[in-house]
């Protein structure tokens, strides 16, 4: 970690960032139906101007000794030994994620603009985005795990919220629920590696913690590391907790954009490699994230082969992309600059796809089957060639953003020597392979072929308010991988985080080798894909008979079947049963203690039977009783 | 002003007024409101500026009063408050004029009346506020059992179908715990007269006994049951669901959000400085309990149909994770759990208000008789979602600085307990987003689609709803479904607003709170400054 | 005549009166039977008095006769009110106030 200064002139007011997001949320919430006529533009309107401001801010960044500036607000917790201070870090890291999120999430909020003209709600859906921005930022912004949390759980709601956003749809509120727990169980992990670093550290600064992790027990730099991981794997959709991702493509488009796909997701890879320090420290910790990577970059790419819904599709594409950036950061210092690159490639060009499908459902009248789409080429022109782009840029056309990035890491993978290196890179290899196929597939069956539309749905583009920024951030799927690459390499500006990029040692295979072998790769890929859908015809319902491998695609390998037998019924029984044992097991105890003086008294009662003379000679007995003692006393 | 007896003020002004309201004619109930609203709202501002004049730096107790009042057995009208008992006043002052208001409207049983209501609300925060601010532990007994009065009355009397039920369990589980309490009251004053040459039943001079180890246990465990029972810790926790869904909403609100906090408060207050020791040694058996409450109850609440009754077992749950902060014996996890009271006091009294008014619209407690609730009332499903969200402690909510605090604090001290206790967090997920799900999203569902229906067709006595609203169905039904009232958001706005705010900057409650809970903390044995890192060098880093 | 001899005697009376209030069933014997008991204390009471030479324990009798007539006002009048409702001076008729 390199020197932190205090933050001086523009850099100071940071904290804006944050404030100017979270107070249009704030005033379209509480504005009530008074905002709804200009809502839309305040929500854009606020995180336009934190794009600036986030711009202004690197570029003076640039100019600072150390590029790394703390911004302190208040105290937020001070009690005992912990103080826990409301701060921010601007470095270059945090930088290129806030450059990232306003700068797609302004895209849009745009895109939102015409996409959402027509629902009642919309200002409500612009409170929600801008409140994600916010919270976004201060995931990326913050200077300790503990404001890294705040923000954490701030996405998992706004996430919530908007998955959630058509809550009359019961799909769309259970998907909510689903993705919001499902982070929750991750979310434990991470809070347990909080509590970790204070019993260890006494802090949760990433000053003090980072800077201190060669004071740790091996065994405890383990455990922070896998914590951390469960942490990222709930958020970023990773296995075992890759289940709610796909559901999550319930909630409006532009939302799959911008949270499920170009932002929130990848903040599981923010939080590795801003924990770097603690996983170059614990190789079994990395390796883990590597295994995880790699199965969840082959789940996702096998399950998006069987999709017929155009969002899970690209949902799944997410899981297995993000799959990539993990197996990048899981190798350590070599790959954390990749995975980054790849993460904000994969941010335009998966925003650009979801963005386009958004457009191609607009014009279709919100039907998601592609079997129902085709022939849209002619019809949609901007729409077909901004996500011909993103396609192209996805699968890692040579030259296209995605070529530069995925590549890296896949170079990454085999350098790492042995065997583990080449199973690694033969995964990655692979997955090349099959996002060829399923990203031609949804291209074939979404652009070419003959119309198999439904009756009544005339395809038509959409306004300029939606088509302007698909056509930038198809842009940047073409030229932001050259671009961070070669002309502006990320590694030079991470240099403060990461340490200067190593010079290319000896490379396991040439990387004009690899390059040539995954550009074949994909090639086959997309060729298969045209041998099973692009010759020939696309039945409109998907065929039932299908051999066991395809069905096991489509369930995505089984994962909800999983959960849910393995976690939810149990779950519920167990609720069950424990209603019932509390019912009559615990309050039955307390119930029957009642029942049993309440008995037990009346027939005591029973004694008092009516008789005066039975009293009397109680009375005497009694008197007696007393006299005798009376007696026994003195006499003793 | 700072020689103003504060606390007895806030205790003699809920009380006469109590007496006033109760005074005034037959059929008045406006001006009974408007009495108890002003009285409380005094009682608020009373609070509100003790607040100003108490002094965090200065003596542990403070604002005292005392009056010798039977000086054979050195009983004395001791009052005095530390930083734990001056934010319960505070949640008191703040609770009271909100319940009043949220209750406004509401409809009685049949032969009662809202002036006899409100006279037994003010006479329990009379009656709440003597709890919190006694430091003579006979004293503390007496408030601690007259608080049942009011209290057995509130359900008894204006609760929903089984609400004599309820009642009865209430006050024979807090009797029975009053009664083992009675018993280690007379004995430390049996001790006390041993050591000191003459019995007291003033804290501050109990608190420098030395009392024999096993001595010590037995007096422990009278103290730890009386205050188990009040604030539930599984097992003891079986009358807080039946009085919490047969209370009205109002009684609900101070029961969980105030009531039994004296069971923590007294656990802070009493057990751990008065019997160290004994502290000490049970504490592992005592933690066993607060985690399987966190779980078990969590579980529950998963499991229940009816929303109070719902609520009342996340109650039990947080208890939970207050008993952990307290006898985790850490200053971070002890100011969490004082915190954390308050918090649960604000966030679960919400929810049940919003409950509320939820039920006042519907007329039915159970889960099962809503569905697309937001839909018709958009403001309402908001602000239960924030209560929600309080109550599943989410960042920027009061509750999440306090349970951070419990656990981060707990976990360096006894972390395989916080490992469990932390999972806790995703069952909290569960049960409050499944009744959120259920009744505010979706299509409508259950009263909603019932709306068109002559009210007649929702027959009052199957509904199992507050009372209140099953004896006036005509009216109510009508009015249901419509989104919150100016009224209804006076009554939410500012706990909405205190939620959020605390949740954000909770420094200044913290600082209150600080020296009492280092003190405390200084008495049971452990660092007042807090745990000490297993690698301290890397304080400087920081 | 010593002591002993009065204090015989009204233990003897103080019996009778005992075995009687257990044994009888009509409740004006019960009650003079009660009526005797007392007088039998009357007596001792009397002859302590007589024989430690204060007045205490006369002055108690003379409390106790006070009680004794009220409680023959009283009591004679509920035996009315039972007999003329019930038809019967019995004790064991009238077992209304039981469980």
């Amino acid at each position: 970690m390199s020197e932190t200064l205090p933050a001086t002139g523009l850099l100071a007011a940071s904290w804006l960032l944050i404030a100017l997001p979270l107070a249009g949320a704030a005033v379209l919430l509480l504005g009530g139906r008074r905002t709804d006529r200009w809502g839309h533009l305040l929500g854009t309107g606020t995180v336009v101007a934190a794009f600036v401001l986030g711009l202004a801010c690197t570029v003076q960044l640039a100019g600072v000794d150390g590029r790394s500036v703390d911004v302190d607000l208040f105290t937020f917790i001070q009690t005992g030994s912990l103080d826990v201070g409301a701060g921010l870090l601007f470095d270059p890291l945090s930088a290129v994620f806030v450059l990232l999120i306003t700068g797609v999430g302004a895209l849009i909020h745009v895109y939102s603009i015409g996409y959402m003209a027509h629902d009642p709600a919309r200002r409500r859906f612009f409170a929600y985005l801008d409140l994600f921005v916010a919270a976004m930022l201060l995931l990326v912004l913050g200077n300790s795990y503990v404001a890294l949390y705040v923000g954490w759980e701030g996405v998992g709601l706004a996430s919530y919220l908007l998955i959630a956003f058509w809550y009359t749809r019961p799909a769309a509120a259970t998907a909510a629920k689903k993705a919001f727990v499902m982070n929750r169980v991750g979310d434990v992990g991470l809070a347990l590696a909080v509590f970790v670093m204070f019993a260890q550290l006494g802090t949760t600064s990433y000053a003090g913690v980072l800077g201190n992790v060669g004071l740790l027990a091996g065994g405890t730099v383990t455990a922070l590391g896998l914590l951390l991981l469960l942490g990222a794997c709930g958020k970023s959709g990773q296995f075992p907790l890759q289940a709610w991702l796909p559901d999550a493509m319930e909630g409006p488009t532009p939302v799959s954009a911008l949270i499920h796909a170009a932002t929130m997701v990848t903040a599981g890879v923010y939080l590795i490699a801003r924990s770097a320090p603690i996983f170059d420290a614990s190789p079994s910790a990395r390796t883990v994230v590597l295994v995880v990577g790699a199965i969840t970059l082959m789940i996702g790419a096998i399950a998006g082969c069987a999709q017929d819904d155009i969002k899970k599709v690209l949902a799944y594409s997410t899981v297995s992309q993000i799959g990539y950036m993990f197996l990048a950061v899981g190798l350590g210092p070599v790959g954390y600059v990749a995975g980054l690159a790849h993460l904000l490639t994969h941010g335009f060009f998966k925003a650009g796809l979801f963005l386009g499908a958004g457009s191609v459902m607009h014009g279709m009248g919100d039907q998601t089957d592609m079997r129902r789409y085709g022939g849209l080429a002619g019809k949609m022109k901007t729409t077909f060639v901004t996500f011909g782009l993103g396609y192209l840029a996805l699968i890692g056309f040579p030259l296209l953003s995605g070529y530069w990035t995925k590549d890296a890491i896949i170079e990454a993978a085999f350098d790492r020597g042995g065997v583990s290196g080449w199973l690694l890179g033969g995964v990655a290899v692979l997955g090349a392979g099959l996002t060829a196929f399923y990203m031609t597939r949804l291209m074939l069956l979404t652009f070419f072929g003959r119309p198999r539309w439904d009756d009544g749905v005339h395809p038509h583009e959409s306004p300029g308010v939606m088509t302007v920024p698909m056509v930038v951030l198809a842009v940047g799927s073409v030229a932001a991988g050259f671009l961070l690459v070669e002309v502006f390499p990320l590694a030079d500006w991470l240099a403060p985080v990461f340490g200067e990029p190593a010079e290319a040692a000896a490379h396991a295979i040439p990387p004009l080798l690899v390059s040539v072998l995954v550009s074949l790769v994909v090639l086959l890929g997309a060729v298969v894909a045209w041998l099973f859908v692009g010759r020939r015809e696309v039945p409109v319902t998907a065929p039932a008979r299908v051999s066991p491998v395809v069905r096991a695609a489509r369930h995505a390998i089984y994962a909800d079947a999983v959960n849910e037998s393995l976690l939810m019924r149990p779950g519920m029984w167990l609720t069950r049963a424990l209603v019932f044992v509390d019912n009559r097991g615990v309050d039955g105890v307390v119930n029957g203690t009642a029942a049993a003086l309440g008995g037990s008294s009346s027939r005591l009662g029973r004694a008092q039977t009516g008789f005066v003379r039975s009293y009397a000679l109680g009375m005497l007995g009694g008197a007696v009783l007393v006299a005798g003692a009376l007696v026994a006393v003195t006499a003793g | 002003m700072s020689d103003f007896p504060w606390l007895l003020a806030m205790i003699v002004v809920p009380a006469a007024g109590a007496a006033v309201v109760a005074a005034l004619p037959r059929g008045r109930d406006l001006l009974a409101k408007q009495v108890a609203l002003g009285v409380s709202l005094l009682v608020f501002l009373l609070a509100v500026l003790a607040t100003v004049a108490f002094d965090t730096g200065g003596p542990r107790f403070q604002l005292t009063t005392s009056v010798s009042w039977i000086a054979d057995f050195g009983v004395s009208f001791a009052l005095g408050v530390d930083g734990i008992a001056l934010v319960m006043l505070l949640l008191i002052g703040l609770l009271v004029p909100v319940v009043l208001v949220a209750s406004w409207a509401d409809t009685m049983p049949a032969h009662r009346s809202m002036r006899s209501y409100v006279a037994w609300l003010l006479l329990l925060e009379a009656m709440m506020v003597g709890v919190f601010a006694a430091t003579d532990v006979f004293l503390f007994y007496v408030f601690f059992e007259a608080m049942l009065v009011p209290m057995y009355f509130l359900i008894g009397s204006y609760g929903g179908p089984r609400r004599q039920y309820a009642a009865m369990k209430f006050f024979l589980y807090s009797l029975v715990g009053g009664l083992v309490m009675l018993a280690s009251v007379i004995g430390l004053y049996v001790v006390s007269n041993s050591q000191l040459g003459q019995g007291t039943f003033a804290f501050d001079a109990l608190r420098q006994l030395d009392i024999d180890p096993g001595v010590q246990k037995l007096l422990f465990i009278g103290f730890f049951v009386a205050f188990a029972i009040k604030a539930p810790l599984v097992p003891f926790h079986t009358w807080l669901p039946d009085s919490g869904a047969e209370a009205p909403i109002g009684g609900a609100v101070l029961l969980v959000g105030v009531l039994d906090k004296v069971g923590t408060f007294g656990f802070l207050r009493y057990c751990l400085p008065l019997f160290p020791d004994a502290s000490r040694d049970l504490a592992p058996w005592i933690l066993v309990l607060a985690v399987i409450g966190v779980l078990y109850a969590a579980l529950l609440a998963m499991g229940q149909s009816d929303m109070k009754r719902l609520v009342s077992y996340t109650s039990i749950a947080h208890f939970g994770f207050i008993a952990l902060g307290i006898f985790a014996f850490t200053t971070e996890a002890a100011t969490g759990a004082v915190l954390y009271m308050v918090s649960h006091g604000i966030a679960t009294g919400l929810l049940f208000l919003v409950i509320g008014m939820l039920i006042a619209r519907g007329g039915s407690r159970h889960i099962r008789d809503y569905g697309g609730v937001a839909a018709k009332a958009p403001l309402l499903a908001g602000v239960f979602l924030i209560a929600g969200l309080a109550s599943l402690s989410l960042p920027g909510t009061s509750s999440f600085v306090s349970e951070l605090l419990v656990l981060i604090g707990a976990f360096p001290t006894r972390p395989v307990f916080t490992i469990l206790a932390t999972t806790g967090i995703i069952l909290a997920a569960l049960y409050i987003l499944i009744m959120y799900q259920r009744t505010m999203h979706g299509p409508p569902r259950g009263v909603l689609l019932a709306d068109d229906e002559p009210a007649a067709a929702v027959p009052a006595g199957t509904s199992g709803g507050a009372t209140a609203v099953m004896d006036a169905p005509a009216r109510t039904r009508s009015l249901r479904v419509q989104d919150l009232s100016r009224r209804e958001l006076a009554v939410v706005a500012p706990l909405v607003a205190l939620i959020v705010a605390l949740g954000v900057y909770p420094q200044p409650l913290i600082d209150l709170v600080r020296p009492a809970v280092a003190a405390t903390m200084d008495d049971v044995g452990s660092d007042p400054g807090g745990i000490t890192p297993t690698h301290p060098g890397s304080e400087g880093t920081n | 005549m010593t002591i002993a001899n009065y204090l015989v005697l009204a233990a003897v009376l103080f019996t009778i009166g005992a075995v009687g209030v257990l044994v009888r069933r009509n409740a004006i014997v019960v009650f003079m039977c009660v009526e005797l008991m007392l007088n039998s204390v009357n007596l001792t009471l009397v002859t302590f008095a007589r024989s430690t030479g204060t007045l205490d324990g006369q002055l108690i009798a003379f409390f106790v006769m006070v009680v004794a007539a009220a409680e023959v006002v009283v009591g004679l009048a509920i035996i009315m009110s039972i007999y003329r409702t019930r038809r019967s001076a019995s004790v064991d008729d009238a077992n209304l106030l039981k469980y």
